[in-house]
């Protein structure tokens, strides 16, 4: 069982960069009649998205990310000894995204970087493994950048992800100090389910090929994509969201041994408004303790958990605040979990 | 049970104009879509804490055929 418990651990401070370009989902009707793209809007709550252009990347919006957090915070970057970034949308299948960003953010050479490849679980996750090599007291202080751009992913063709996905970019500075305390994890993964979320071709057991990129109607409601599209069973998705994230959440409140009213937010992947609503009344939270920003900025995937904590709760946040954080997605792959934000440095929102 | 479950089915699909029968063949309806399967199963696991999974509702046709599911499983 993959529950976790680390000691001094914590954020010191929070950044997030959004590309300008702003989608209004009610005017996103190229593909769609106006009155189907009003009611699929309506449902998911999503009015706006941010939408990189064919040359911005996830680093890049991590890139700017991290130099406004260094920069507010004066950090010190030879004090920052490891780097992990977070993404399924890297710029090149190799070398690792995260050791381009070691050179251009100008950090030391003897900096510890790597990728890690996984989707809307991936903050919590990349932060278990940022907090797991902090305690080994080793490293000074953690870089962990988190960034998507999944409006490069899914097919404008295909209702079911076509008014869902927006592009955003977060960085974090973790640093070892006993204001901290204590925090726990719940880390999980169902690989039965890896058909609910995909990009079938592309990779190396289904090559790129002219045909994977020919556009297909693919199902009776004349969605249109390719086999380098994305595609997602909304409710494959959401039966599995009922089933596993209560259950995850109840466990790691129980290995904690901390109480619901203990917690001051509740920060949810944000994967749509409706299934956060529904999600969030299951779970019996109070309404105000559950930020989103769902409506401003679409489903970001791994970066809509720090990106939320960023863009609502920068202003909100008390000197010591218990949060219980909760991933899920693509994979399937879930996580949870429970931290304490100290004096949490929030950087105002990057646009580029 | 059975009056109870076609109103909860009529008001999850935002059914308004008409009445619907436990023979209905529910994908017909022009209510029905996506969006429609996610509220149909947020009702039915907010009210017979029931999770139907996607193979086995695929083979569900008719209203009748969802709440026969359901009774069989929460009795």
């Amino acid at each position: 069982m993959a529950l976790l418990k680390f000691n001094n651990i914590g954020i010191a401070g929070l950044s997030a960069c959004v590309p300008k370009k702003t989608i209004d989902n009610y005017k996103y009707t190229q593909y769609f009649e106006e009155a189907d793209v009003k009611n699929i809007v309506d449902k998911v709550g999503i009015k706006e998205r941010r939408f990189t252009d064919d040359t911005m990347c996830s680093s890049d919006l991590c890139f700017a990310a991290a130099e406004k957090l260094i920069k507010d915070m004066s950090i010190d970057k030879s004090e920052i000894d490891l780097l992990i970034f977070v993404s399924q949308t890297p710029d090149y299948r190799m070398p690792a995204t995260s050791i381009i960003l070691q050179n251009r953010l100008g950090l030391s050479k003897q900096t510890a970087a790597f990728d890690i490849s996984l989707g809307c679980s991936a903050f919590i996750y990349g932060l278990s493994v940022v907090y797991g090599l902090m305690q080994s007291g080793g490293f000074r202080k953690a870089l962990l950048l988190d960034g998507e751009t999944r409006s490069k992913v899914y097919s404008p063709k295909d209702r079911q992800t076509a008014f869902i996905f927006g592009d955003g970019g977060v960085a974090a500075i973790i640093e070892n100090n006993s204001k901290y305390g204590e925090s726990y994890f719940s880390l999980n993964s169902d690989g039965s389910k890896e058909s609910y979320i995909k990009i079938n071709a592309g990779g190396y057991r289904v090559p790129s090929s002219t045909e994977t990129l020919t556009e297909k109607v693919v199902d009776t409601h004349g969605n249109i994509r390719t086999e380098e599209h994305g595609y997602m069973n909304g409710a494959d998705v959401f039966n599995f969201v009922l089933l596993e994230i209560p259950k995850d959440i109840k466990l790691l409140m129980s290995f904690s041994n901390i109480a619901l009213h203990e917690i001051d937010y509740f920060v949810l992947h944000q994967a749509n408004d409706y299934m956060n609503n529904y999600l969030s009344k299951k779970l019996k939270l109070e309404t105000e303790k559950v930020p989103n920003c769902i409506s401003k900025f679409g489903n970001t995937s791994s970066v809509s958990i720090p990106l939320t904590i960023v863009s609502e709760l920068q202003k909100n946040l008390k000197e010591r605040n218990k949060m219980l954080l909760s991933g899920f997605g693509v994979g399937m792959s879930w996580a949870s979990a429970i931290i304490n934000l100290e004096n949490c440095f929030i950087s105002d929102i990057v646009e580029i | 049970m059975e009056q109870k479950f076609i109103d909860l089915f009529k008001e999850t699909l935002e059914i308004e104009d008409r009445e619907i029968e436990m023979t209905d063949t529910f994908r017909d309806y022009d209510e029905w879509d996506s969006l429609g399967l996610l509220s149909l199963i947020a009702m039915i696991d907010e009210e017979y804490d029931l999770i139907i999974e996607s193979n086995t509702f695929q083979t569900l046709e008719t209203v009748a055929d969802v709440h026969n599911y359901i009774k069989s499983k929460t009795v």
